[in-house]
């Protein structure tokens, strides 16, 4: 709780924060705008994936991984499939590919909405939930949840249920969906559209303090068009390296405050790092489709975005993107080819990287020649994102000491949901106190 | 009238947040719920916290810390119904799977100072701790049951939840069997229905994500497993997934690994 000491210190402390996923708490001590600690505290249970990988079979990462985070398994499938596909040497076909992007396009819809209109924008409008700003705002949440619903029916068609699909595979998918089902989605989808052009309107408009954050943006840059499901990364400091280097470019150090690792990239020589929406659109505008540039300029956001309370500006963007990315993969499916390859187990080593809706998902697997697992790394977006949160809130806090604590409290909260924090995902991986001393 | 509104809460355990997404998913119905019902306590969706006690607890997750032993004990003193949501709550989880090996090894597997980390040693159902008015099973729990339970709570009644297998439910919707038919294997047989048999629709087997049905005849399925050409070692590793510490499941694991050694 947030309290004054009688030094004139003060501590601002949420003991459960509300509106992201998982578990985890602030605690911030400041006094006379000085602030003494920063602690994002991930008391979510750990829950020990990497361990028990070790000795399941090769074929098992997508069920398994898929578990570590119900709000974006398909990033955890994906992942997963290219890092044991390169392990074993094999190569999927373009049409593989494209629904790949077509069913991570599902849950980057899904995902987004949930939190734009759910968890973030309450925070703009003054509520505590959605279900309050139902009330006074009954077409802005009713069209929130009819996106939300576009990305979860896309992701039922594809893979079988949104949370957890059941389609995915080593190699592929265990069925095609045929030309007929995914061209059922399409009107949908349209509407899908025209909501998420009119989610970047309502955005837009939000009021955004004034803050930029100096932090070197990782993301993944792919060959054609905005990263989506796979890529290579690229740093705003010009770094680029391919996802095979990752693991020898990307160090987690752990900290006594959080059962999540802090990620740093190079050392940490260029300081924090985050990944994300704002990552990727600034790494990215140009790989932007005409209609979702568009709503980006209207919105008035430049090629460049520094200010995480207009992440939600950039997830709205990208809600347009995946929304017109899902229409034209549609449209162009066939159903034909085979659904998989078949992937031979091999002894080796092997790297995925994809874009979860918070950013980068790193993957390493390690097989023997049977296929069974002997190594697993995996570095989810909130753990990169952590030195970051907690540097905006270091500086937030000095800037805005004069706040009220409420007034600062929130602010506070509503800057570790700019991240959109999936604390399941970290723990391997949140506890909010501020203290003023 | 807004006063006579049962409450609802939802709590976190060990869990990967994917059922009380799901009480999200039901876009359609979550407004009217939030008419009928009080949403008292959710923390994922609300930063508004009403008091309890609270009328219905839906609890998602497993027991795998100290705190949360005793955190279970004061959800159960808060709350008239108490029902589980999901693997993690009704059978442990995923993460029960450190109940077979050795906690202090995992743990240094993840963290380089493993003494920053307190955890229990193994990851436990909700129900081992405290009582429990109805259990919702599946990785993930689905949108229609979950719906279900919490209609028939505001109505007074026993909620539909079959707990007949997977195959009626393929029966029901004229799938082609994947085992008679492609030497697929399938745990449908013996894993408790929920999910309308996705996974044959899918053409795929079954792997059990709704833990066993009532009566599971799991050595015979193990039979038919090792007939279609599945080793010891992977009969194993296919009852340890995500309900690995329900009863069924963990006995006839363990049969294999002992005739496996």
């Amino acid at each position: 709780m947030t309290h004054s000491n009688k030094d004139g210190g003060h501590v601002l402390h949420v003991g459960t924060l509300a509106r992201v996923e998982g578990e985890g708490a602030m605690h911030i001590a400041y006094r006379d705008g000085q602030v003494s600690d920063v602690q994002l505290r991930i008391y979510e249970p750990p829950r020990f994936y990497e361990a028990f990988l070790r000795g399941r079979s090769y074929t098992e990462p997508p069920d398994i991984t898929a578990r570590i985070c119900g709000i974006c398994p398909v990033a955890y499938q994906t992942s997963s499939c290219w890092a044991i596909e390169d392990a074993c040497g094999v190569t999927v076909t373009d049409e593989i590919r494209s629904l790949r992007r077509l069913l991570y396009c599902g849950e980057w819809i899904e995902s987004h909405a949930l939190h734009v209109y759910l968890l973030h924008a309450p925070d703009f409008l003054g509520y505590d939930g959605a279900v309050d700003m139902a009330a006074d705002h009954p077409a802005v949440v009713e069209r929130g949840l009819r996106l939300k619903k576009a990305g979860n029916r896309l992701m039922e068609v594809v893979g079988g249920r949104s949370v957890h699909p059941v389609n995915v595979r080593v190699g592929g998918f265990y069925r095609f969906p045929t030309a007929a089902e995914l061209r059922g989605l399409r009107p949908d989808l349209e509407r899908a559209l025209d909501d998420a052009a009119e989610t970047v309107r309502l955005v837009a408009g939000f009021e955004f303090p004034d803050f930029e954050q100096p932090y070197e943006y990782l993301a993944l840059r792919a060959e054609a068009g905005y990263p989506i499901e796979a890529g290579s990364p690229v740093t705003t400091s010009g770094a680029s390296f391919a996802v095979r280097e990752f693991a020898a470019r990307i160090e987690e150090v752990q900290v006594p405050h959080s059962h999540a690792l802090h990620a740093r990239l190079d050392g940490g020589e260029r300081g924090p790092y985050a990944v994300g929406p704002l990552a990727r659109y600034t790494l990215n505008a140009d790989r932007l489709s005409p209609v979702a540039r568009q709503a980006a300029r209207e919105a008035g956001l430049g090629d460049t975005c520094r200010n995480p309370f207009r992440s939600i500006v950039v997830r709205a963007v990208e809600l347009v993107e995946a929304c017109r990315e899902a229409l034209r993969i549609v449209d162009a499916w066939t159903g034909d080819g085979p659904a998989s390859v078949p992937v031979p187990p091999r002894a080796g080593e092997g790297y995925g990287a994809s874009e979860a809706p918070r950013g980068v998902l790193f993957h390493r697997y390690v097989l023997d020649d049977t296929g069974i697992i002997r190594d697993a790394q995996i570095v989810p977006p909130t753990s990169q994102n952590q030195a970051g949160i907690e540097a905006d809130l270091r500086s937030m806090v000095g800037a805005w000491s004069d706040l009220d604590e409420h007034a600062l409290q929130h602010r506070c909260e509503h800057a570790i949901r700019n991240y959109d924090p999936c604390i399941s995902c970290a723990t391997h991986f949140l506890d909010l106190t501020v203290e003023r001393s | 009238m807004t006063a006579a509104r049962p409450k609802l809460a939802v709590w976190k355990f060990a869990s990967c947040d994917g059922c009380q997404l799901t009480l999200l998913n039901c876009e359609d119905e979550l407004i009217p719920l939030a008419g009928e019902v009080e949403i008292a306590y959710f923390p994922e969706a609300t930063r508004g916290v009403v008091d309890g006690p609270y009328d219905v607890s839906l609890v998602e997750g497993s027991i795998t810390t100290p705190d949360d032993l005793e955190r279970i004990q004061r959800v159960r003193e808060v709350s008239r119904h108490l029902v589980t949501i999901g693997a993690c709550a009704t059978a442990g989880g995923i993460q029960a799977l450190r109940n077979f090996a050795d906690v202090d090894e995992f743990r240094s597997v993840v963290y380089a100072h493993p003494e920053y980390v307190a955890t229990l040693d193994r990851s436990t159902p909700i129900a081992a701790h405290v009582p429990v008015d109805l259990e919702l099973r599946g990785c993930p729990v689905d949108r229609h049951q979950l719906l279900e339970v919490l209609a028939a709570e505001l109505q007074g009644r026993v909620p539909r939840v079959p707990t007949h297998s997977v195959c009626v439910e393929c029966k029901r919707r004229g799938n082609v069997c994947v085992t008679v038919a492609h030497g697929t294997p399938c745990l449908g047989p013996v894993t408790q229905a929920g999910c309308g048999a996705l996974c044959p629709t899918f053409s795929r087997g079954c792997y059990g994500c709704f833990g066993p049905q009532d009566t599971p005849n799991t050595a015979s399925i193990a039979t038919r497993l090792g007939a279609l050409g599945m080793r010891e070692g992977e009969v194993v590793r296919v009852f340890r997934t995500f309900n690995a510490a329900s009863d069924a499941f963990l006995r006839e694991s363990e049969r294999h690994e002992e005739a496996g050694r």
